[in-house]
């Protein structure tokens, strides 16, 4: 049912029609739990599960955090559905994607992207509106510390992570210089939540091989090999319901025929209550395959219970 | 010999404090018995703010006798939560948890609780309750008017109490 879900969100066409889906759905859900309105259900606290990033581990919008998704505390499980969307000026990318926190302290995740070519995918010689998928599954193990509650000491939460890629282009892939269509990636990731500044400061080193996150592959002509890469993420809490901060995410360049730039992002994460959160971005993704300044506006939007 | 000069101790103790006509420092008139124990700031469980402002921004100590009985009165009714509170006293918790605050908060309070390990002990708290009640607190400082920074400076001085409170 998850993975019917995620695809009819991915091919629903536009943006307003995919996240209509997930409204309904989120209203179909809230319908059977009315009432519990002024007390919040159980679990943990807004936002301290962090929103869905684009691999749908939770995060921020372009990083994984330490944090477990989702609003399940000790003793629960928290799940959550996500759709993305980013419109850039060459191309549409889109994820939808379902998420379960056990304990606090597993997460697993599963999204599928979409690389969506549109015009330019004619000018690429690939055909109007060709589209890359990758499948995404992802663990993630809290191993030490509590962002939330360890608030008398430095130490951060710390969270080590998996993210297995498939995508379904072997041939374009290999074509450009790409040497593999799946790959891993693994990373460790840091978060604190400094209440008594309301801040949160993530870091995420991540070993990959990925081309743009994997959506043009794994490995090149250029590198074969894993690289460390680093993710950061800051936020202000201007409210307990909205975070705004920025992201930056540092990227291999393994392909001889386009560069690779770093992802950078301004997000604003709305949680209208525990069921539902929005997260707007503005995303500055650099090139990708020689189309250049890759700028434009991120939206997602996660339905939990 | 021992006896006689422990008798005559103990009965110089009470008339001495009947005299005086003081409370024991745990307890206070109108609230439930309670064994003794040692009464010190130390049982807060938390150093105060060394500045004025978050103490002011809570309204003072009338502000912050506001928020807890808001605090209380929320939670004895909130589903999650109110089978816990049933048998407490409350005379005792609203008076305890008004000083407690008003300490952390670098109020002119002392605090004359039991510390939260025996304060919760028994009680089977759990990570999703002690949660609820914080969502409680931020609903009460929300009503009150308490600028959200400086509800998370308090947040920030009890979030580490978790670890004493929450048992399971
Ligand atoms: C940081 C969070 C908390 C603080 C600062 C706190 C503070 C206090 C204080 C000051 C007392 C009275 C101590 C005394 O009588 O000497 C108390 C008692 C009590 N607390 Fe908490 N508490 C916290 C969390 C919780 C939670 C999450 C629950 C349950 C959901 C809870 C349930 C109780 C109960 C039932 C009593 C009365 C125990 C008895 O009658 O012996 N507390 N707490």
């Amino acid at each position: 049912m998850a993975s019917g879900l995620a695809r009819r969100i991915i091919s629903g066409g536009s943006l307003f029609r995919q996240l209509a889906a997930v409204t309904g759905l989120w209203l179909a859900f809230t319908a059977g739990t009315a009432g519990a309105q002024e007390t919040e259900r159980s679990g943990k606290l807004l936002l301290t599960g962090g929103v869905s990033s684009i691999e749908g581990a939770g995060g921020g919008g372009l990083a994984p955090w330490a944090l477990i998704t989702a609003y399940g505390a000790a003793g629960q499980v928290g799940a959550n559905l996500h759709a993305t969307v980013a419109e850039l000026p060459d191309y549409q990318f889109r994820s939808g994607g379902i998420a379960l926190g056990l304990q606090d302290r597993l997460e697993l995740s599963y999204a599928r992207q979409s690389f969506d070519t549109g015009a330019t995918g004619a000018r690429l010689g690939l055909g109007q509106g060709f589209t890359f998928r990758q499948d995404v599954l992802g663990a993630k193990l809290r191993v030490l510390g509590d962002a939330v509650y360890d608030q008398d000491r430095w130490k951060p939460q710390v969270a080590i992570g998996a993210q297995w890629k498939s995508n379904d282009q072997p041939g374009v892939i290999a074509a450009i210089g790409g040497r593999d269509h799946e790959g891993v990636d693994y990373y460790v990731a840091a978060t604190k939540i400094l209440l008594d500044h309301s801040l949160l400061l993530n870091g995420t080193v991540r070993a990959t091989r990925a081309n743009q996150g994997g959506l043009l592959g794994f490995g090149g002509d250029r590198n074969d090999d894993y690289s460390l890469q680093f993710e950061g993420s800051a936020g202000v809490l201007l409210n307990k319901r909205l975070l705004v901060g920025a992201e930056y995410r540092t990227k291999p360049d393994n392909l001889g025929f386009a560069q690779e730039d770093d992802w950078f992002d301004l997000f604003a994460a709305y949680a209208l209550n525990k069921n539902l959160s929005i997260t707007a971005a503005y995303a500055d993704l650099g090139d990708i395959a020689t189309f250049e300044d890759q700028r434009g506006l991120y939206l997602s939007i996660q339905a939990g219970f | 010999m021992r006896t006689i000069f422990g008798l005559t101790l103990g009965a110089l103790l009470v008339l001495t404090s009947t005299a005086v006509a003081q409370p024991a420092p745990w307890a206070r008139p109108g609230e439930e018995p309670i064994d003794p124990y040692a009464v010190t700031d130390a049982n807060a469980g938390a150093e105060p703010l060394a500045e004025g402002a978050v103490f002011e921004a809570f309204g003072g100590a009338e502000g912050v006798s506001r928020i807890i009985d808001d605090l209380v009165d929320r939670s004895v009714i909130d589903p999650r939560l109110e089978e816990i509170f049933k048998p407490t006293d409350l005379v005792r918790l609203r008076r305890t948890l008004k000083e407690q605050v008003c300490f952390i908060l670098g109020g002119p309070c002392a605090y004359t609780g039991r510390d939260m390990a025996s304060s919760h002990k028994d009680l089977g708290v759990t990570t999703a309750e002690f949660n609820a009640l914080v969502e409680n607190l931020q609903g009460a400082m929300d009503a009150a008017g308490v600028p959200f920074r400086a509800q998370n400076r308090l947040l920030a001085k009890l979030a580490p109490m978790k670890g004493d409170v929450v048992e399971r």
